[in-house]
Order: structure tokens, then sequence, then C-alpha cells
């Protein structure tokens, strides 16, 4: 079923709300994403029945809370295709994912001489702790170009991985350009020269259908906040056998087996990743996240997002905007970044903040790419499923005012 | 809800400078050139100084940013070109405290400048028109540490 968007923003408290005196215009989700009242009660219902801590209380909260935290495990497992809910460890966010796999994966299996690739259009997340493992192993560090369509140099590949390559790092979709890349002919590449692939999920899994079987994944990470659930959780997926054979990654209570006062044994997986009281309460909005966006269905979540960004590109295009990235929708994402005339892109989202609109502008934490493309920053419009073409409308016209204080 | 007017974040007389900046491009010769930006945002600046004696007897900007940013720094420029050290660092002092709200600027003292103060009822391009004197602060005590002629 197509998706309403004007039936979705009745879910989301926030979009009632002004900025600036206007209609609030919200058009940096993939930033952070907002929030459906579904979410925002399963948090409060959480901590009104059923706090306490888990895998530890022998009485019913205990369990009751457990339970509220596995299904929440179960969820996102399932969203991402993955087969058992042991090859899901919760994390902060996608960042601290990617740091757990530099830490507990990468640190005592890349070596001098190895080489770990990322790509021209990485978040500086899935850039700089593979930049750390570089300097701390002496391992090199490489980087698949784009071209300027803004789209992965696969033609390369055969330069770019090779049998000394150990690991590869790219995201599936890029929060820049909104590129989404060919992952599973990057996996058969990695797979072929026996290096593992690790995906940095956190712009595409809240807007597309995503199967890490599909994908060949070695290693997955996502965020819970940008796709409508709480801030402070996110999710590793990692084949059993990898997550088995790994390193623990922080120490503490949990994560262990049996503890003698100069050595202990872990905890089986997923738990042995998770030490310490994890964030129970955002795990359980993430799982209700989840719940939500397959209430509405991914598939037309992102025919929504499709239809949207093809009337925006179209709109950018004929105001004369330079936009960064594919221009065909079926390649992309619905993130838009685009430069219009002399308006530095902080200009621009200072004057469309007056018409309560919401961009951003800066090198979206990708610097890197801020230098291919060869511009100090962008202003980027993302969308989301409570967004409409009217936001793209007052946009426009926002827009418009900018050029008139610079053009 | 917080209505704020353009008009007084980009007065005319910001626009005049970001639109026709005084003094960019590099200073040959010059005795301190520091290049500096704002990480949040991609700023980047250049400052060039030349010395005469204890004086700035030349100072010029080049870089990429926003009106603010370039504003701030050809407006700074302007200013303070044939000033002492000592008078520059206070005067650049003094601008960061009106830009943190600490004081309402001396008009004798800052002059143009006042136009500046629109900025801060936007805190977060407060960083954008700061660029340009945090960046003369340390090349002015990069400066004052040359050898003398």
């Amino acid at each position: 079923m197509p998706l309403d968007a004007e039936v979705v923003r009745k879910d989301f408290p926030i979009l009632e709300t002004q900025a600036r005196g206007k209609r609030l215009v919200y058009l940096d989700s993939a930033s952070t994403s907002q929030k459906p009242r579904q979410v925002i009660e399963r948090i409060v219902a959480f901590y009104e029945n059923e706090n306490a801590n888990v895998h530890r209380g022998v009485y019913e909260l205990g369990e009751r809370a457990t339970a509220a935290y596995e299904g929440a495990r179960s969820a996102c497992g399932r969203f991402i295709g993955a087969g058992s809910h042991r090859s899901i460890v919760f994390t902060r966010g996608t960042t601290e994912a990617i740091n757990l796999v530099r830490f507990a994966w990468a640190r005592s299996r890349v070596h001098e001489g190895d080489e770990v690739l990322v790509t021209e259009m990485e978040h500086h997340s899935n850039l700089i702790p593979w930049q750390l493992l570089a300097h701390e192993t002496g391992a090199t560090l490489r980087h698949l170009p784009i071209d300027d369509a803004g789209k992965l140099r696969m033609d390369l590949l055969e330069e770019f991985i090779t049998d000394r390559t150990k690991l590869v790092c790219v995201s599936l979709m890029s929060n820049v350009l909104g590129t989404i890349n060919p992952i599973r002919a990057l996996a058969d590449a990695a797979h072929s020269a026996g290096a593992l692939i690790l995906v940095d999920g956190a712009q595409a899994a809240p807007h597309m259908r995503v199967d890490v079987n599909e994908l060949d994944a070695d290693f997955f990470a996502y965020s819970s906040h940008k796709m409508c659930g709480p801030t402070g959780a996110g999710v590793l997926y990692a084949r059993e056998h990898l997550l088995e054979e790994m390193d623990p990654f922080h120490g503490g209570g949990e994560m262990i087996r049996e503890v003698w006062p100069d050595r202990a044994t872990w905890n089986e997986i997923p738990y042995k990743f998770e030490a310490g009281t994890p964030a129970v309460a955002q795990a359980v909005g993430m799982g209700a996240a989840v719940g939500y966006l397959e209430g509405i269905g991914i598939d037309a979540v992102r025919a929504h997002e499709q239809q949207i960004t093809a009337y925006a590109l179209g709109r950018l295009a004929d105001a004369g905007a330079i936009v960064y990235g594919p221009s065909d929708v079926a390649e992309r994402g619905g993130t838009v970044s685009f430069n219009l005339g002399a308006v530095h892109p902080h200009d621009m989202a200072t004057i469309v903040d007056q018409e309560g609109v919401c961009i951003r502008a800066g090198h979206h934490c990708a610097q890197p790419l801020m230098r291919r493309l060869g511009v100090p920053a962008t202003a980027r419009a993302s969308f989301y499923i409570y967004n409409t073409n009217e936001d793209v409308d007052v946009l426009m016209e926002a827009l418009d005012k900018a050029k008139g204080w610079f053009g | 809800m917080v209505r704020l007017s353009l008009e007084e974040l980009y007065k005319e007389v910001i626009l005049d400078h970001y639109r026709t900046p005084r003094n960019k491009g590099r200073l040959d010769p010059h005795d301190v050139m520091l290049e500096r930006n704002n990480p949040l945002c991609g700023d980047e600046l250049e400052l060039y100084l030349r010395f005469k004696g204890d004086d700035i007897e030349g100072i010029t900007f080049d870089g990429k940013g926003c009106s603010i940013s370039l504003a701030s720094a050809s407006m700074m420029t302007e200013r303070v070109e044939g000033l002492g050290v000592k008078d520059a660092t206070a005067l650049a002092e003094s601008i960061k405290r009106m830009m943190a709200g600490e004081e309402e600027g001396d008009p004798d003292l800052i002059g143009d400048l006042v136009s500046l103060k629109g900025v801060v009822k936007y805190p977060v391009r407060i960083k954008c028109a700061l660029l340009g004197w945090n960046t003369l602060l340390e090349a002015l005590e990069e400066g004052s540490g040359r050898k003398p002629e």
C-alpha cells in the first residue's frame, strides 16, 4: 500500500510544533529522524511497566524487562534479514558498532603490509576508525575513488581489492550524495580476495529494504535514531562464527561467564559484546521503531522517498542549483546535497530557517568527500516518510529568498 | 518561539564587505601567515600580517566561507591596519566579549564593527564571525615573538 504522508505526519507530535513561528519543515532526517508517538509511548510504557535490569533479576519484573529487550533484538535482526538473534549486538549506534569491529576483530587480525579499503564517500565514522587502525597496526588505508556522478569506480575494483586486502568498509548509502552502493559486487570481490566486508547501514536501513544475506555482508551497522527510534541505540550485525572468534570489546558485567581475580571467560554471543547495563529503554524504543516502519512497509517508504526526491531534484534543477550525486532516483536515496549560486550553504541554512525550514549546511562529516567535490561545504536536504512535496515547495520558496539576499 | 529579523544579521555593511571584500588576497612580503578553519562548517581563512616595529603595517586575508565569516574578516583587516599590536589585541578581545554577550561593545573602540553584534542572536553563527578575530589573536602572538628589525 502506498504511503500517505499526511496520515504519517499525524504520528509525529513534533510536526505540530512551529519553527520561527512557521510550519515546521524538517528536512534533516539524514542527521536524525523525528520520532512517532508509537515509539515515544513505547519508551514511556517500558519505564512505567517493565523497567528493571536485564538478564539479572529472578523476579517477574526482571523477566519483563529482559523479554522487552530481547524482543527488540529479534525485531532489529528481522529488520535486516539476520537469521539469528545471536548475530545482533546492541551498541550505542553505528559509530560504536564500527569501532567494535575495529577493536574486537581488526586489531588482532590486520597487520603491517595488510590493506583496509574504504571509499572516497565515507562518513568520518567509517573512516577515522580505520585511520586509527592503520596508524596502530602499520596497515595501509586505501580509498576507492568515486566518479563525477558520485558513484564508486567499480572499474577499479581489481586494482583496489587484492590479496593484501583484509577488510572492505563501505556505506550502503552515502550521507552526502545519496548514492546507493553496489554492496553485493563489493562483497563478492572482497570474499574472492579473502577479505571481509563491513557495511555502514546508518543511512540506508531507515529508508530501504536491507537483507544482510543478499548483501553477503560480514558486518552491518545501523542506528536507531535515524529510523524513528531514540538516540543511544544501534546494532552491529556480524556472522555468528565471526562473533564467536572475536575478542571482547568492553570489559565489565554481563559480558563474562566466570571470573577469577586474574582472568575470566566470556559470555556467549552476543552478550560477550554487551558489557555493563545496556541502554535497555533505547533498545526497546529501537524495536518499536522497527515495528512502526514494518507497519508502513519499508518498500512503501522507499517508493515515497523516490517520488519526493525526484520532485526535489526537478525543482532544484529548475532553480539552477548544482546537485551532487546520482540524478536517477533508482540509484540514490532521499538525501540531496546542493549548492545554489553565490549563496554560501551557511547563509542559505540561516535564511531558510527563518521560514521554518531545517536543512543542514557544512561538510556533513565527510571532509575528504568535500575536497573531492571541490567545495568547502554544501547544503543538504534529506527526506523521510513525513515529508511532502509541499515541504519541497516551502524549501524552494525559502531558497528564492536566500537568492534575494545574496544574488 | 523566536522571531528574528534577518536584517539584524545581514546588515548592509556586512553584505557590502561580503560582496566587495577589502584587503583580500595574499600579502607579500609578510611576517606571519596563519591558516585556520572552522572544523564544523568548513570555513577556511588565511591571514597575512606584516609589521613595522610594533605596528601592523599590512594585513590581508583569503579564504572560503559564509558571508558572516568573510565580512567579519574583511572588516577586521580594515579596522586593525595601522594599529599597534597591543591595541589590536585589545580590540580583538573586546569583539570576542561582545560576541559572547559579555559586553555591549564600546562604540568609540569598535566603530563599524558594531554591525557584527546582530550575530549574537544566531548562536551557531558566532564562530563564523570570530574565525578572523581568533586567527588574528594567534597571529599577533606569533608576530610579537618575532625578532625586532
